[in-house]
């Protein structure tokens, strides 16, 4: 066993640590209340390399690995879990192509999405189908050397600003989930066009699309793996994502717990730091712990996904599922450490808080983790 | 980063397995109703060379790890949480002191029939009047000659009776509290050495726990462990140790309690409320045995690792006993019926969060490190 990161990964956490402090900090409150994508951090992970971490050299970027990814997301989300959706969903929106493009779609597809020229979307819910996927009314008709695409896809991350969008449709509506096949969109020659973009409780620098496909023609070529095997592609990248939404919770939880910590060493009351009582003390150990243990769990699902672990599903289920579990319950706690203050929107913990409830919901909502969880211990 | 054992742990993992289903299973549920010692799977771990996994080859030992050590332990816990707590105490709290503050002749003259198995080693350190606050401790050692005499009572001491050798804590000096405290190797032969009452527990049933009692008690100078005044750091790097390996029981005693419920299940069908229930079991343990192996690994590394140890402990235990309960309540009535593991994994489970440092005590050990860090 090896708990500790390479030397190079611990070079890019340097790097991105301080970025992160210097200019992705200061915007955070700012880029909740406003609610606007910051672009400017969007081009500052891009001119940094920080969007080339999904990829491999070969397609233009600087890793490929899984745990190197989530120690960035872990970074960017103690200042700002908007902002690190930047690179989550890079990662995220790519891994299709990665996981199922042909070495020339990968060659073709990656390299802008790697510099950071454009960002990428996953594009698999709909209105009425959430956690049933499979149930998807998106339809993708063959025409010649085209697919034409018709459906509404909903809770769209980025789906506003990608340049390359991965959907996901039935070419063979009768055939449920072995009819489902996932297609590259890019806006240049497929646009899609936005419905609308959703107000929400958290992670409010994020635009969140609702994407309507009328007519929208793709090119065969675009689409990854074989007609129907859709739904594959899509579980593959799930299983392949969630350790980063486990990173994106655990360092929310590391964001708010670091402010709560330094609060209760200075917060005076009855004649001493509240940080002396016992009471704050074992909420204090049980924050840390509670941390502690989901940054294993979570670096383990990664390093299940760099080595394609056959037992990959159920740990990245396991580390989303408790990593996002933890993150609201600490973010909680640490809203009650600053008390009033914590409530109020001149103190942090109230937007991180409010960003680590979507963190059990998206990527398969902590029901389903449990589902996914339950099915491989009882098979 | 490599989160997976290495193939010499998973070698070590799968031999201490095997001893475990067999033999220490075999008489698991019969060492907690006759309330009994395990002789059969002590002798088993004896034969096999578990009693001497941290001594070096030197003194006879396996010299194997802290990683190694807390596999082991939560192996034979996954059989028998009483068999699992006997080898933990007399590896870590018995036998370490030695390893890690005794003299050259010390270790020649403890460590090979320790790491034998010829002698059991035990850990007296806490009193009727000092748990959690062990520093107030009363029993005395006065200096005399070439010896000491000690007198006092400990009590709660694990292997009491089964010991060959104990561990003990007493006051030398005028210092209070931690400072005058000193280490001593006590035989259980020695005069004036005796055991007291021996307790009826909730769990645990095949560990024997009780009272040491030890009047005009004389040992040679040779027999104290480290200087004068050193007994304090002594016991608190101890049970640093002793953290990882009842990290290990409470993942046997949790994973143990998964797998019946996930068979139980399996067998009577389920539905998606116990589904769920299991799912965070799972996960819970995972997540908790990832911390129990961080701490070893530290410390086989020579790193800082009492705040991992202290994490790992409170996460192990109340994962094992709140595991225990759920996998009862998804049993049902059947879980509750005396004899059947599910009612013993709870019984057992709750020792783990009271000794060794009660998780309130764990809680105080972190939050001390992350205020002065």
């Amino acid at each position: 066993m090896d708990f500790e990161f390479s030397a190079e990964q611990v070079a890019i956490r340097d790097t991105i640590r301080e970025l992160v402090q210097d200019r992705v900090a200061p915007r955070a409150a700012e880029i909740d209340q406003s609610g606007e994508y910051p672009k400017d951090i969007e081009r500052l992970f891009a001119d940094n390399g920080i969007l080339g971490i999904p990829f491999p050299e070969a397609y233009g970027g600087i890793s490929g690995s899984s745990v190197t990814i989530c120690m960035g997301i872990e970074e960017i989300a103690k200042a700002c879990a908007s902002s690190s959706l930047i690179l989550a969903v890079q990662a995220l929106g790519s891994y299709p192509i990665l996981v199922a493009g042909s070495e020339d779609q990968k060659k073709r597809l990656c390299p802008p999405l790697a510099s950071g020229e454009k960002v990428a979307a996953y594009a698999l819910s709909e209105p009425g189908s959430g956690s049933d996927a499979a149930a998807m009314k998106t339809r993708a008709r063959r025409v010649g050397d085209e697919y034409v695409l018709n459906g509404t896809k909903q809770f769209i991350t980025h789906g506003s600003i990608a340049g390359t969008l991965v959907v996901f449709a039935q070419t063979d509506p009768g055939a449920d989930h072995r009819g489902i096949s996932a297609f590259v969109l890019e806006r240049e020659t497929s646009p899609w066009r936005v419905e609308k973009l959703e107000h929400k409780l958290g992670i409010r620098g994020s635009p969140t699309a609702q994407v309507v496909l009328e007519d929208v023609k793709v090119r065969a070529s675009n689409r990854l793996g074989d007609e129907g095997a859709g739904f594959k592609i899509a579980l593959a990248v799930l299983d392949r994502s969630r350790p980063g939404i486990g990173a994106q919770a655990l360092g929310i939880a590391e964001g708010a717990f670091d402010y709560a910590l330094n609060y209760v060493k200075e917060r005076q009351q009855f004649g001493q730091p509240i940080a002396s009582f016992q009471g704050i003390q074992f909420m204090l150990a049980d924050i840390a712990t509670q941390i502690e243990a989901s940054r294993h769990l979570v670096y383990r699902a990664a390093t299940k996904v760099d080595a394609k672990a056959p037992d990959l599903t159920k740990v990245a289920a396991m580390a989303k599922l408790f990593a996002s579990d933890m993150a609201m319950k600490v973010t909680t706690d640490c809203v009650q450490l600053l008390g009033g203050y914590g409530y109020i929107s001149d103190y942090p913990v109230e937007r991180m808080m409010r960003d680590a409830k979507i963190t059990q919901i998206y990527e398969g909502t902590n029901q389903i983790q449990r589902v996914v969880i339950a099915r491989s211990l009882l098979r | 980063m490599d989160l997976e054992l290495a193939p010499e742990h998973a070698k070590f993992r799968a031999a201490v397995r095997e001893l475990a289903q067999g033999v220490v299973l075999a008489h698991a549920s019969e060492v907690d109703r006759e309330h009994r010692f395990p002789v059969e799977a002590v002798q088993a771990a004896k034969e096999s060379g578990l009693l001497g996994i941290l001594v070096p080859a030197e003194f006879g030992g396996a010299g194997l790890d802290a990683l190694a050590f807390a596999i082991c332990i939560e192996e034979l816990a996954q059989a028998c949480a009483s068999t699992a707590v006997i080898v933990d105490v007399h590896t870590s709290v018995g036998t370490e002191p030695i390893l890690l503050f005794g003299d050259e002749a010390q270790k020649r003259r403890w460590l090979p029939p320790l790491a034998a198995g010829e002698l059991l080693g035990a850990f007296a350190l806490t009193e009727p009047a000092s748990g959690s606050d062990a520093a107030a401790l009363k029993t005395t050692a006065r200096r005399n000659g070439g010896d000491y005499e000690l007198n006092g009572t400990k009590v709660f001491i694990t292997n009491i009776g089964q010991a060959g050798l104990y561990v003990v804590f007493a006051r030398t000096g005028p210092d209070e509290r931690a400072a005058g405290v000193t280490a001593f190797l006590v035989p259980a032969d020695a005069q004036g050495v005796r055991v007291g009452q021996v307790f009826h527990k909730m769990g645990l049933h095949g560990s024997p726990t009780g009272e040491l009692v030890l009047e005009d008690v004389k040992v040679p100078v040779a027999n104290r462990l480290g200087a004068e005044g050193e007994g304090f750091t002594i016991a608190m790097r101890a049970l640093d140790s002793g953290r990882i390996g009842i990290s290990g029981q409470a993942l046997g005693i949790a994973q143990a309690a998964l797998d019946e419920a996930g068979s139980l299940m399996r067998e009577r069908g389920h539905e998606q409320g116990d589904d769920f229930a299991l799912a965070d079991m799972a996960t819970r343990i995972e997540s908790a045995r990832l911390l129990a192996y961080h701490a070893a690994w530290l410390c086989s590394r020579g790193l800082p690792f009492t705040r991992q140890a202290s994490m790992s402990k409170l996460q192990c235990t109340d994962t094992a006993m709140q595991v225990a309960l759920d996998a009862l309540q998804i049993a049902g009535d059947e879980g509750a019926v005396s004899g059947t593991p599910f009612e013993r994994h709870v019984r057992d489970a709750k020792a783990l969060q009271i000794y060794e440092g009660s998780n309130q005590v764990q809680r105080i050990v972190i939050a001390r490190e992350l205020l002065t860090g």
